[in-house]
């Protein structure tokens, strides 16, 4: 089945492209993930993903990040193919995209301001004490959890967990960042909050998104554009609007 | 069950160790060294093993003096007490005994700790956050349980003594001094060192089995206990296959 574009959409106001994958292919065994999958992500944009479940959202977002080799294609941030570069040349880039994770994968083992200080001190060797406490102050603010600083992760609500694990993907003033479903398991109400939260931090670092969701909501407050991984490729790209008026079984599949 | 059964299980098993202990010689020597965490894991590993270590060690020592006397006295060698008990707690007692416990005690925790942390995702968490895992999570512990080992060893066998000096007194009274001079004419250089030696491939091997059955652990919460006992029951079977081949290295150099 070949990919096909329902609606080219209109251009942005930048042209400018940070993340652009070109033919990617990712197997595990025979199960094919990933067939041909090639999307942009641009500057300034909230790109969203969107997919059923186990159609390889998370995988496609492990491979830009590096945790997981694709077999073929390429995975270019700010003109760097990911699989041709070693630990070092991916820390370089990994500095600058945060990474929140499907479970939060906060450290059990660390209170909360030791698991905002990680990626700080791990990324930024010469940051200093008061830096560093200043930072940890401010991405915790910019979460409402100031309150929250000593308690360890497993203290804290699922809520306010995906909150912690946000101030600390965002400690280090990232210019992409890529969320993997930022808001399932939470409540309604809840996951408002984050959708909420996640544009409020778009707009006042004016970073590029790219987000996993297949939460309705999420899609309709905070993307501007959508694009839709089914049987492994890109299979529709556009606005919300323009996709919702598809006939497109599949696509009204996933967007009810 | 978390004894390899099958043949293949159990080759699989030692072929992934051994690779793993390749990378683990691969990466202990390169740069970035993780100082500070290698220091927190020989607290952790070696402090807090230390009560219980010293426990055993004092009851193993008492209890082995109150054994053997009632054959001593049969053959008329009690007064050659003291120096049975030193021998038997310096070359084999006092390292197994010890090794065996600091498996079950440091062996379960680094595998239930590196297991939850693989399967949520802290792991890759760290990755991303700058940070090789390896480096930062296995390398530190194996380093710190083979240097920790010994020492709780050479603890543990000083308590030991201690305890048999008590066990001694129960029966009759000997004076600490001649206590002493009883065990420590009888321990020759080759005594001590075979076991000292020894005790560093313990330590290796409890630290390299957890780590590595902790790194690899199974997906979902089951696979965390999985890794946790099978680091026990793994490394202690690798304590006494080390043990059989430090007895025959020891046989072959003719250090008796
Ligand atoms: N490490 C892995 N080894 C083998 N197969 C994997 C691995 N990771 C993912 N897969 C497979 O890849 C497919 C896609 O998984 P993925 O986690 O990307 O789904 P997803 O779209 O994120 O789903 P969800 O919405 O439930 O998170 C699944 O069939 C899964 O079994
Ligand atoms: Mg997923």
């Amino acid at each position: 089945m070949e990919a096909q574009t329902i609606v080219q959409p209109e251009k942005k106001k930048s042209n400018q492209d940070v993340i652009i994958i070109k033919h990617l292919n990712k197997s595990f065994g025979s199960n094919k993930v990933l067939v041909d999958f090639n999307i942009n992500l641009e500057k300034d944009e909230n790109l969203v993903v969107m997919g059923k479940s186990g159609s390889g959202k998370s995988v496609l977002i492990k491979c830009i990040i590096g945790l997981l080799e694709p077999d073929s294609g390429t995975i270019e941030i700010f003109g760097r193919n990911i699989p041709d570069l070693d630990r070092n040349e991916l820390d370089e880039i990994r500095a600058k995209v945060g990474f929140l994770f499907q479970g939060n994968a906060l450290y059990d083992s660390m209170t909360v301001r030791q698991n905002l200080e990680f990626p700080l001190r791990r990324h930024w060797m010469n940051v200093n004490q008061p830096e560093v406490n200043k930072l940890v102050q401010e991405a915790l603010d910019d979460v409402g959890l100031k309150h929250t600083i000593n308690m360890m992760p497993a203290e804290l609500s699922g809520g306010m967990r995906k909150r912690i694990a946000l101030a600390r993907t965002l400690i280090l003033k990232p210019e992409i960042i890529l969320y993997d479903e930022p808001t399932t398991g939470l409540d309604p109400g809840t996951a408002k909050e984050i959708i909420e939260l996640i544009v409020a931090i778009q707009k006042k670092y004016r970073s590029s998104s790219l987000i996993i969701s297949h939460d309705m909501n999420c899609v309709r407050l905070a993307a501007d554009r959508v694009v839709m991984l089914i049987d492994g490729r890109c299979y529709a790209e556009g606005t919300y609007d323009s996709l919702k008026k598809s006939g497109d079984p599949k696509i009204k599949d996933l967007i009810e | 069950m978390a004894l390899p059964v099958k043949t293949t299980d159990f080759l699989q098993e030692t072929g992934g160790i051994s690779v793993f202990t390749g990378r683990f010689f691969k990466e202990a020597f390169k740069p970035r060294y993780e100082i500070s965490e290698f220091l927190r894991q020989c607290f952790v590993i070696g402090y807090r093993s230390l009560p219980l270590i010293g426990l055993t060690g004092f009851i193993m020592g008492l209890v082995l003096t109150m054994q053997l006397r009632p054959s001593l006295i049969e053959y008329g060698v009690e007064s050659q007490l003291p120096a049975m008990v030193g021998i038997a707690i310096v070359r084999e007692i006092g390292p197994v005994i010890t090794a065996l416990i600091f498996a079950g005690k440091i062996g379960s925790s680094i595998g239930a700790e590196l297991g939850s942390m693989k399967v949520t995702e802290q792991i890759d968490a760290m990755e991303v956050s700058g940070t090789n895992p390896f480096k930062y999570l296995v390398v530190t512990r194996v380093a710190a349980s083979t240097l920790m080992l010994p020492i709780l060893v050479m603890i543990s066998d000083a308590i030991s003594l201690f305890g048999s000096y008590i066990g001694v007194n129960i029966n009759g009274i000997t004076s600490f001094p001649l206590f002493y001079t009883q065990v420590f004419n009888n321990l020759g250089f080759s005594d001590v060192l075979p076991a000292f030696v020894k005790s560093f491939f313990f330590g290796f091997a409890v630290g390299i089995i957890s780590c590595y059955k902790g790194f690899y652990s199974n997906k979902g919460t089951e696979g965390v206990g999985q890794s946790a006992n099978s680091s026990v029951v793994i490394s202690s079977i690798t304590i006494f296959v080390i043990d059989l081949i430090a007895v025959q290295i020891t046989n072959v150099l003719n250090l008796n």
